[in-house]
């Protein structure tokens, strides 16, 4: 179903992709049960830790967006993730070379009497100040489970504002309580951009490539990379510009570093402006590069030139990586990603020649937005011995049982507040932080090397797990790890 | 007068919940959204000093991870499968049930629920800390009300010197661990018994125990003032208030012979605990008055953005212990407006010294526009959040992290309350200004 940018809200994901949250299979049963015509029922949980929220998702975009502000209609405690967005802005910020700045977001401190009488005071007072106290190009407006419930009318209040603030703001609907997909955050800020900042192509540029991305850390490399054949990056959302997003429409292709991120925005550049959307496997790791790269070079007609680029980019690891795999054989490893992350780095694993025990994926789109299976899934589907494979939202005590069964030397995590519990349990846990950790050729070296030197010192977790307990019962660890999800209807 | 809040200091209502996971072995149940607990522990924990998830603290908390069907059906059924499932899953001595925005807004009744493992003997309590309703602070005082309520029993017996410490916010005060040790230790060498009831080695041991001490100390300007109110009346135990956190040794003295005064602790014995600690104290500042007294960068000037009490404490040392001199006050942790002009005239007395503008605002925004108004003849030493480094660069002065969100430092077992902590303080200071040029 083509993506229509002109409706209010974009659907959640449990709806548009049949997303899910609960699964307990194999990456061979996902992979078949999941292909084109069938679909697989969600299964839910009668126990769960606090996992994330569509809000967090939105603002982590928005708030890197580097002359827009961000208004958050809610409580002051919904912009509780302002702290690590502000982080994560000065990473970036640190990244580049440029002096820091907080990021520029507000509450509107909704309070008692706003659920009684609305909030709509609120937000025109949030809206005016974040124009006066940041002078943006575009202002967005976060909602949240309070702003929702009550039933606020963003958009009338907003029009209302029209004649005063006289650039775009842009209602973005991430109520918390509308999908279990945080996920689902990233396509209602993209839904925002999409709808009211960028703007028809007034010429195509066949140099510029939109990269869909986070902070953006292999910027530097993927530009030189892309300089050799005469492309330009244009790295979106965060560290962009206002201008920079109205011109998404005017690129020869967009990438993405992670599909679940990239789906939403990709698709509809392609279905709306004829931009080529990428729908490769991601470029973690050798096979997954030679993908993106091999796709990039389909969409922007350039497929000699890429296969030369490849050919270069990954001779120059060869020896490093035969060096690595020979330290790392025999080695077992358990993971546990958001599903842009979780089935390539399984690819990964294996290209470093590590045996993957367990992949556990934080959700799971049964589809893209272009309508077909994540690439991944279809490609890991082929590979000779299947896998055991989980979905939950980071369920952390799911995860303790698993890695309490199956001891494995280490564990991969991706989601803050995911890897510390592993490493209470003794068992070396590798996080993956940066999107751009095992990028392409030398990423995947850098991230091997990494792995070796974690390996090669355990002391830290052997003495932490022998003096710290987890907070769970005998009883836990005594059940099977997925005792809490309910039975699989037929579909 | 806008109300809104950029670069936030504090979260909401349901921030309550790291009060719970401060307490050894207390598991919080959330009954909320999903996202809740991921934001309010980012802010009060993991982006505040990198606190860590501790126990059952972060992604460990249980929650009903909320969403249309408990909003549109209700959320009762959904918060008692959560807490009968985690009565078998978690591993705990307390469980705290907070509510977030969605089940206070659709009215569940959290109490009816909790109520029914109540009488099953489970050890076990709800508060409403629904987002909507106030701030952390609140949050924490609901908490208290709840547990004093539903939780604490009267004692078989008082016990003499048992003293009850509320004090600084745990998790909002990054340094609140090693801060609580610290108190109590002082308390300890004065002959009487901290009970600290937050951090290592306390737990529910700690809590049980509060009806059964000698008095409550309240070691703050206003926070908790409602906590040891109630507790004098369900179970008569007094209290003595010191509005400050002791920094440094002018305070940590003063603190002392105010404690002992009203406990009955012998001057003598007070005496020779502050000369002891006293003399050390000043081997080291003798040491420190090289630099600071050739030191071309010394800082003439500060300001402080903190939560009243430590705000109080730490002018009241750079004023008394370090000689600067104070330019304004920022106070952040939304002060109930009874308690302003006391809090006011505590900056400004014969202890503060020098008086300074006290500004009481909970918005960044407020602050960077106040002190781009303030004239500088010298770098600035800007005592405040990792967000005031961003103007306090541009000033070219001093920043040092102290007050949520502390981002740019671990903090561990650091603490400025004490006479060591004056010292730590002091050292943190100069190493920043000595870091700037080398």
């Amino acid at each position: 179903m083509a993506i229509n940018t002109t409706i209010s809200e974009v659907p959640i994901r449990e709806r548009r992709l049949k997303a899910l949250t609960g699964y307990s299979g194999s990456v061979k049963d996902l992979a078949a049960r999941t292909s084109p015509g069938c679909s697989i029922t969600n299964r839910e949980r009668s126990f769960s830790q606090t996992s994330s929220c569509s809000s967090g998702c939105a603002q982590t975009l928005l708030s890197g967006i580097l002359d827009a502000a961000v208004v958050n209609h809610a409580p002051v405690g919904c912009l509780g993730d302002s702290l690590y967005q502000n982080i994560a802005h000065h990473y970036g910020q640190f990244h580049r070379g440029w002096a820091y700045s907080n990021v520029n977001m507000v509450s509107t401190n909704m309070g008692e009497s706003d659920t009684v009488f609305g909030g709509a005071d609120r937000l025109r007072d949030g809206i005016r100040e974040a124009y006066r106290r940041f002078s943006p190009k575009a202002i967005f407006v976060t909602t949240s489970c309070a702003s929702g419930i009550i039933g606020d009318d963003v958009q009338g209040i907003i029009d209302e504002l029209k004649g005063e603030i006289p650039i775009p703001v842009v209602p973005v609907h991430c109520e918390g309580f509308r999908t279990k997909v945080w996920a689902t955050g990233f396509d209602a800020a993209f839904h925002a951009i999409l709808g009211s900042i960028v703007k028809p192509p007034q010429r195509k540029n066949p140099e510029r490539i939109n990269i869909i991305n986070f902070r953006g850390s292999a910027r530097v490399y993927i530009t030189e990379l892309f300089g050799r054949i005469g492309l330009k990056p244009v790295f979106v959302v965060p560290f962009a510009t206002v201008a920079e997003l109205e011109g998404m429409s005017e690129a020869a292709a967009t990438l993405t570093i992670c599909g679940t991120l990239g789906s939403y925005l990709g698709t509809a550049l392609e279905e709306k402006y004829g931009v080529p959307y990428v729908k490769s496997s991601p470029p973690h790791g050798s096979v997954g590069m030679d993908s993106w790269l091999t796709g990039l070079g389909r969409a922007v007609g350039k497929e000699l030139e890429i296969e030369q680029l490849i050919r270069t980019e990954k001779q120059a690891v060869q020896g490093e990586l035969a060096q690595i795999r020979a330290r790392l054989s025999g080695i077992t490893a358990v993971l546990g990603m958001g599903p842009g992350f979780s089935l390539s780095y399984l690819r990964v694993l294996d290209e470093l020649g590590i045996k993957v025990l367990y992949g556990a994926s934080w959700h799971y789109d049964q589809q893209y937005d272009h309508g077909a299976q994540p690439a991944i899934t279809t490609e890991m589907a082929l590979r000779d011995e299947d896998i055991p494979f989980s979905i939950g939202e980071q369920q952390n005590y799911e995860i303790a049982n698993l890695l309490n069964e199956l001891k494995p030397d280490l564990y991969f995590s991706r989601h803050p507040g995911s890897s510390v519990w592993a490493a209470k349990q003794g068992i070396v846990t590798v996080p993956v932080m940066d999107e751009y950790t095992a990028f392409g050729y030398h990423g995947l070296v850098n991230f091997g090397w990494r792995i070796v030197d974690a390996l090669a010192n355990r002391r830290f977790v052997t003495n932490l797990s022998r003096r710290v307990r987890l907070p769970y019962q005998d009883w836990w660890f005594e059940q099977n790890p997925y005792h809490f999800l309910a039975e699989e209807e037929a579909a | 007068m806008s109300d809104v809040i950029e670069q936030i200091r504090n979260v909401c209502a349901l921030g309550a919940l790291q009060s719970v996971t401060a307490i050894e072995r207390a598991i919080p149940i959330i009954h909320a959204g999903p996202g809740c607990g991921q934001k309010l522990w980012s802010a009060l924990s993991s982006g505040n000093g990198f606190q860590g998830s501790g126990y059952a603290g972060g992604h460990a908390v249980p929650c009903s991870n909320s969403t249309e069907n408990e909003i549109v059906f209700g959320g009762e059924d959904k918060l008692r499968e959560t807490i009968e499932n985690s009565l078998k899953v978690m591993d705990g001595d307390l469980f705290v049930v907070l509510t977030g925005c969605t089940a206070d807004i659709v009215g569940d009744d959290t109490g009816d629920v909790v109520r029914q493992f109540k009488n099953n003997g489970v050890p076990i309590v709800h508060v409403e800390t629904g987002g909507f309703k106030g701030n952390n602070y609140f949050g924490h005082e609901l908490l208290w009300e709840a547990l004093i309520e539903q939780l604490l029993e009267d004692p078989e017996e008082v016990q003499p010197g048992l003293v009850n410490v509320w004090s600084v916010l745990p998790y909002q005060d990054p340094f609140w661990a090693a801060t609580l040790e610290t108190i109590g230790r002082l308390l300890s060498q004065i002959g009487l018994t901290p009970n600290l009831i937050y951090g290592q080695g306390q737990g529910i041991a700690s809590v049980r125990r509060i009806p059964s001490a000698q008095f409550n100390l309240l070691l703050t300007p206003w926070l908790g003032l409602k906590t040891v109110k109630h507790l004098e009346e369900r179970f008569a135990t007094p209290y003595f208030q010191y509005p400050a956190l002791p920094v440094g040794a002018t305070e940590s003295s003063r603190f002392l012979r105010a404690v002992a005064a009203y406990a009955g602790i012998d001057a003598d014995v007070v005496e020779a605990v502050i000369e002891r600690e006293e003399k050390r104290y000043y081997y080291y500042m003798e040491r420190a008055a090289d630099l600071f007294f050739e030191t071309r960068f010394k800082p003439g000037h500060f300001i402080t953005i903190a939560d009243s009490g430590f705000a109080l404490g730490l002018s009241r040392f750079l004023v008394n212990d370090l000689g600067l001199i104070p330019e304004a006050q920022f106070v952040t942790d939304k002060v109930p407006d009874e308690h302003k002009e006391k809090i006011e005239a505590e900056f400004n007395d014969s202890v503060a010294g020098i008086p300074s503008p006290v500004i009481f605002t909970t918005d960044g925004g407020t602050i960077r526009d106040v002190i781009k108004g303030l004239k500088f003849r010298e770098r600035p030493l800007i005592l405040g959040s990792t967000w005031d480094k961003v103007i306090t660069r541009e000033l070219q002065g001093y920043p040092l992290s102290i007050s949520l969100p502390v981002s740019d430092r671990l903090v561990l077992n650091r603490t400025y309350a004490g006479y060591d902590g004056g010292l730590t303080l002091a050292e943190d200071i100069y190493t920043i200004i000595l870091n700037s040029f080398q």
